[in-house]
């Protein structure tokens, strides 16, 4: 049986492509842009031009399609419900009635384009993590939220936390795999009866998780501390940022690529529906 | 010639909070500089707790430690302390911080606020001597138990420090992976740089300049690894190293001519005799 595997949610995948190169400062706005852009233009036939970008994405980074489409496999139910919902309580024309559930035509395009939003929302996400090291990711953010600083804001110390909770990500499935696999040994079963017997079965699993959990964080701030760590210090990098060419024409190709996408949503879709 | 020493424990007592005995009662040790000791003692000896207050990490409840002159008591001494002391410990997952091995060893030197050419020198340098520069872009997380152990040590090697505390940092590595760090350790003591070694291995013992016996936290023995393993080991419940039981077995079959027990290096040569 296998527990957990394939779970690619905020994992780092090093590389030297373009897309790992570029300054985590623009990797970050890019992908604020990019999911304003998903929400203001997803009607279907806008699909077919967010997944051609999530191709060249993935044939820019190296990544392999199949590792990113992975990454929205933790959402799905989420998405499963959301699309559900739209199904059922969107008003229009009737497909079918079962009881006093009806789906209409528009509930179904609606869920779709729901479900599809929340999808593509995920994999454009978990690309800007898997093209950026934690490490990385938090340096840029800590930057982009310098501002704040002067108000009091404790961008620096978030950071290091940010990085943290990055790198207790894997560390988290492993322990809950190990775990999983070591109470399945002495007899757990995980996989029959109802919702409430398979969450209760998964007890024994959460208790030393977190105990195991605390732990480790306990002792990664001693080690930490060892490694001259003071919160609220001035740090150097080994990587200051640069902001380079290559980033500045990544956002104008981006916002280029998203206001074609958004005038075909606006003007050549509507053109299409009214021919 | 007389060596600076480097820790100077005095009468040091510490209790965890919340333990009704302390961990350390009334320690005496001095280490110099430049010296290679291996601490050895059952489980809850005190050794970890040693190490830790030798890092300004614990502060003892009774006593003194000073690290290069330095009394651990005084805080505004502490950030010196750390960068002259630095700590390994025995599981290199509760160590990494960052998930690229570059990026984890720059950890302590970026921590000092020195300018990225400087972070860039040191990093290059601890890479190689813990032997992971071709993996510098890799990820943390994806290295081999031995490897992580050896990124562990180049982070603590990366702080640039006069002496390096390991808390049973070869425990974990395969017989392989731990001749690789004994190796490294080797370097780095004839590079002048101060070890303090925990172990429960005695094939590691063997290798130090000196071996301390610490005992229900208190220095109870402490002379050359020779005088250590010629019976005084025995006192202590220690395995006899497979090494010393080999020479021992062919001294008494008069395979190999007799004397007090030589050091490693001596009996290693006696050996391939």
């Amino acid at each position: 049986m296998q527990f957990l595997s394939g779970i690619s949610l905020g994992q780092f995948i090093p590389g030297e492509s373009l897309l790992h190169r570029l300054d985590p400062r623009c990797k970050i706005t890019a992908t604020f842009i990019l999911l304003s852009g998903l929400f203001m233009a997803s009607k279907i036939p806008d699909f077919a031009f967010w997944g051609i970008f999530l191709l060249s994405l993935s044939a820019m980074s190296g990544i392999p399609l199949g590792i990113i489409l992975r990454s929205a496999r933790p959402v799905l139910f989420l998405v499963a419900f959301t699309a559900a919902l739209n199904a059922f309580w969107t008003p229009g024309r009737e497909v079918f009635r079962a009881g006093f559930l009806s789906v209409t035509i528009e509930g179904l395009v609606m869920a779709f384009e729901m479900g599809m939003r929340l999808v593509f929302l995920v994999m454009f996400a978990s690309m800007l993590m898997m093209t950026t090291s934690p490490m990385a990711f938090s340096d840029g953010l800590e930057r982009l939220l310098s501002p704040l600083a002067k108000v009091g804001f404790p961008a620096s110390e978030m950071a290091v936390m940010m990085t943290i909770a990055l790198r207790f990500i894997p560390t988290l499935f492993e322990e809950t795999d190990r775990i999983l696999k070591a109470q399945i040994s002495r007899g757990a079963d995980f996989e029959s009866g109802g919702l409430l017997k398979r969450a209760r079965s998964f007890i024994p699993v959460l208790i030393p998780l977190f105990i195991l959990v605390f732990q480790r964080a306990e002792n990664l701030a001693v080690a930490m501390e060892s490694r001259c760590y003071v919160p609220g210090m001035p740090r150097t990098r080994l990587n200051p940022l640069v902001w380079t060419k290559n980033d500045t024409g990544a956002i104008l190709g981006l916002l280029a690529f998203i206001s074609a996408v958004i005038l075909f949503d606006r003007f050549a879709l509507k053109s299409f529906i009214i021919l | 010639m007389d060596r600076n020493p480097i820790f100077s424990l005095r009468g040091v007592e510490y209790t965890y909070p919340g333990a009704s005995s302390p961990a350390l009662r009334g320690l005496d040790l001095e280490i110099s500089e430049g010296e290679w000791v291996a601490l050895v003692g059952a489980n809850g000896s005190g050794k970890s707790t040693m190490a830790k207050i030798c890092n300004a990490l614990l502060i003892p409840t009774q006593g003194h430690c000073f690290v290069m002159g330095c009394d651990t008591r005084d805080e505004a001494l502490v950030p010196a302390i750390r960068r002259s002391v630095a700590l390994v410990f025995q599981n290199p997952d509760d160590q990494i911080v960052a998930s690229i091995v570059e990026e984890d060893v720059a950890f302590g030197p970026e921590n000092l606020g020195l300018p990225s050419p400087e972070i860039r020198r040191r990093v290059d340098r601890s890479l190689e001597l813990a032997g992971l520069t071709a993996l510098r872009r890799s990820g943390s997380f994806s290295l081999s138990g031995g490897q992580k152990q050896r990124l562990a040590l180049a982070g603590a090697l990366a702080l640039e420090p006069a002496a390096l505390l390991l808390d049973e940092s070869a425990s974990m590595l395969d017989p392989e992976g731990r001749l690789s760090f004994l190796s490294c350790l080797g370097s780095l003591k004839r590079s002048g740089m101060t070890i303090v070694q925990i172990t429960h291995r005695m094939e590691e013992a063997i290798q130090s300049d000196r071996v301390v016996v610490i005992d229900s936290g208190r220095a109870v023995w402490d002379g050359s690894p020779g005088d250590f393993f010629d019976g005084e080991y025995e006192k202590w419940s220690f395995e006899e190293p497979p090494g010393i039981a080999l020479y021992r077995e062919l001294l008494a079959r008069g395979l190999l001519p007799g004397g007090t027990l030589p050091d490693a290096d001596s009996m290693l040569d006696a050996l391939c005799l």
